[in-house]
């Protein structure tokens, strides 16, 4: 009985509905997965590739950004680029810059973020100074010319955060005993990742001086060290206040900075003996 | 079927009406579709910045914002929440293209048609095998997935793959391989499935189809007692299935294609020597030279 069933089903058009109904649905649940590991995989960015002002974090930028490229037109010195298939290694047809070839000019008005439709590079950024696009990492310091005792100095001149992003730290050079090597060093709380420092670095070809990605470029703090000297603050506000010194008059006594005025009486008694000392 | 059904398509409407008159909706079709295009290239290619942006978003005259619909709605399904321009220009979108025919943008904008066209006349031509036909309704299903997909994955998903997207861009702001998906659809198209890309798979119109259900403008069989069963009207019109309801239908039954499958490209009113079918709205059913009484409130057709 059941093999004659199977030979001929009660009901042919439903039988050929549920089957290409399923086919249908496997069909595309494989495409689907094939689709969404393509998805995953085009948030690993290249590091080179820098994205441009107030954009969201990847995850949630890949979510906004639709790809129409206004930030590209509204970009006054052809900055920005989006993606090519096959030739730029991120999210096709996403905006972003190489510093190498053309840093961020960091427009006052940050043309790019009132471009966007979407979202995707943020309002909320209205000061470019805040912009938050990447980190410069003096990454090749065998080859960097300041770093080798000479004075190139050319990132920390172009920066336009100068002493703020890039200060030039002073040491002593060991190699000749009597000069000093300044070294250009990156304060990345300053640095808005705009790539003039790289894209000026006179060595050929590779820059000494990179923008990365944050993600790339910065650590987490130690949380598990106590840094002494940042800890000048009270553990437990009011809470645990030690003094610095004996409680006593000329603590904080300007009249008598250290030591007593004449005739001056504690309001206390030690025990067994005369007024305290 | 009449003798005329072995002769070549649309010989006998060129023969009727001279080559013109046979090619109008196609050669207006080819005309938006290098408008379109030629909107987003005027800025690239002269520095004339009327237009900015693409398909999926632009910008016209620096006030007008346009945004593609089913690209906002990935975005939605991804959890983003765009800010207003996007969602506005979505919204003009969709009412432009609910009004006129959902899939209007598959054979009067979208950069892909001239492809997917290109293939199915060279099948046609070299007569080749059907290939594999998956159900029309796939692209359902293909919609469906997309929206997960963008869900589980955070992205607005289909833009990875999106052949109509990466075209577009890739001719306004640089190709990289997006060669390769022309390509692609145009082998699929010629070899492994006849009309397969558009006609069965791309959600993307899919989800126009939807938009356009209830769209006004329409093309009607107003003239089926003409008709000759040449079969030129089948032989061209890419979503074929939509013909038969109108132009079989029995006196009283409305001669509208009311299937939101159909594209509105008008080629089946070119191909016609007798001249079967016209675009008209979707509340004039009549038809021509009957005696049929006022008919109800169209029905719908849904294939």
């Amino acid at each position: 009985m059941p093999a004659k069933n199977t030979n001929k089903p009660a009901n042919p058009d439903r039988r050929r509905f549920m089957t290409d109904t399923a086919r249908g649905a496997a069909g595309c649940a494989l495409a689907g997965m094939g689709l969404a590991w393509l998805a995953r995989d085009a948030r690993a960015l290249p590091a080179t590739a820098i994205r441009p002002p107030g954009a969201l974090a990847e995850e949630d930028f890949l979510s906004a950004c639709i790809r129409c490229g206004l930030c590209v037109r509204d970009c006054p010195y052809d900055t920005l680029k989006l993606a090519e298939l096959g030739e730029d290694g991120m999210a096709t047809g996403t905006p972003f810059f190489t510093a190498r070839d053309v840093p961020c000019e960091m427009c006052d008005d940050i043309p790019c973020v009132g471009a966007c439709p979407t979202g995707a590079l943020d309002k909320d950024l209205d000061r470019i100074d805040d912009a938050d696009m990447g980190v410069a990492v003096l990454i090749d310091l065998e080859n960097c010319l300041n770093a080798l005792g000479l004075r190139c100095d050319v990132c920390y001149r172009v920066c336009p955060l100068i002493d703020e992003a890039i200060t030039l730290e002073q040491s002593h050079n060991p190699r000749s005993g009597h000069h000093a090597i300044f070294m250009p060093t990156v304060h990345a709380d300053k640095c808005t990742g705009c790539g003039k420092c790289e894209k000026s670095c006179v060595l050929p070809n590779e820059a000494a001086i990179k923008v990365l990605p944050a993600r790339i470029a910065r650590a987490d703090a130690a949380e598990h060290y106590r840094l002494g000297w940042e800890e000048k603050q009270p553990l437990v506000d009011e809470l645990i206040d030690l003094p610095d010194r004996l409680p006593g008059p000329g603590t904080d006594n300007l009249e008598a900075p250290g030591g007593f005025v004449d005739g001056f009486k504690p309001s206390f008694t030690l025990p067994g003996g005369s007024a305290g000392q | 079927m009449s003798a005329k059904t072995h002769s070549p398509v649309g010989y006998e409407a060129a023969r009727v009406k001279g080559w013109l008159g046979a090619h109008r909706f196609l050669l207006l079709r080819r005309v938006s579709q290098v408008f379109f295009l030629g909107l987003f290239l005027l800025g690239p290619w002269f520095g004339i910045w009327w237009v900015k942006g693409n398909l999926a978003g632009s910008l016209t005259f620096d006030t007008l914002p346009l945004t593609d619909p089913f690209v906002l709605l990935q975005s939605l399904a991804a959890g983003h929440l765009p800010e207003l321009t996007a969602i506005f220009g979505a919204l003009i979108v969709a009412m432009v293209y609910a009004l006129i025919g959902g899939r209007v943008y598959c054979s009067w904008v979208c950069p892909i048609n001239p492809v997917t066209d290109a293939a199915s006349w060279l099948h046609r031509r070299l007569d080749l095998p059907k290939g594999w036909q998956p159900k029309r309704q796939t692209r359902f299903f293909m919609l469906g997935m997309v929206v997960a997909v963008s869900a589980v994955t955070g992205t607005i998903a289909w833009e990875f793959v999106n052949p109509v997207s990466m075209v577009h861009r890739g001719l306004i702001f640089g190709m990289g391989f997006a060669w390769s998906f022309v390509i692609g659809v145009f082998l699929f198209d010629l070899i492994l499935a006849r009309r397969g890309w558009c006609g069965h798979l791309c959600p993307v119109g899919a989800f126009y189809g939807l938009l356009g259900e209830r769209s006004l403008l329409r093309v009607s069989a107003h003239n089926r007692q003409a008709c000759d069963n040449c079969m030129d009207c089948f032989a061209v019109c890419p979503e074929s299935q939509v013909i038969s309801p109108a132009l079989k239908g029995k006196t009283g039954e409305t001669p509208l294609i009311l299937s939101p499958d159909c594209t509105n490209c008008g080629r089946c009113i070119d191909v016609c020597a007798v001249d079967v079918f016209a675009f008209t709205h979707r509340f004039d059913d009549r038809v021509k030279n009957t005696v049929s009484q006022a008919v109800d409130a169209p029905t719908e057709h849904s294939v």
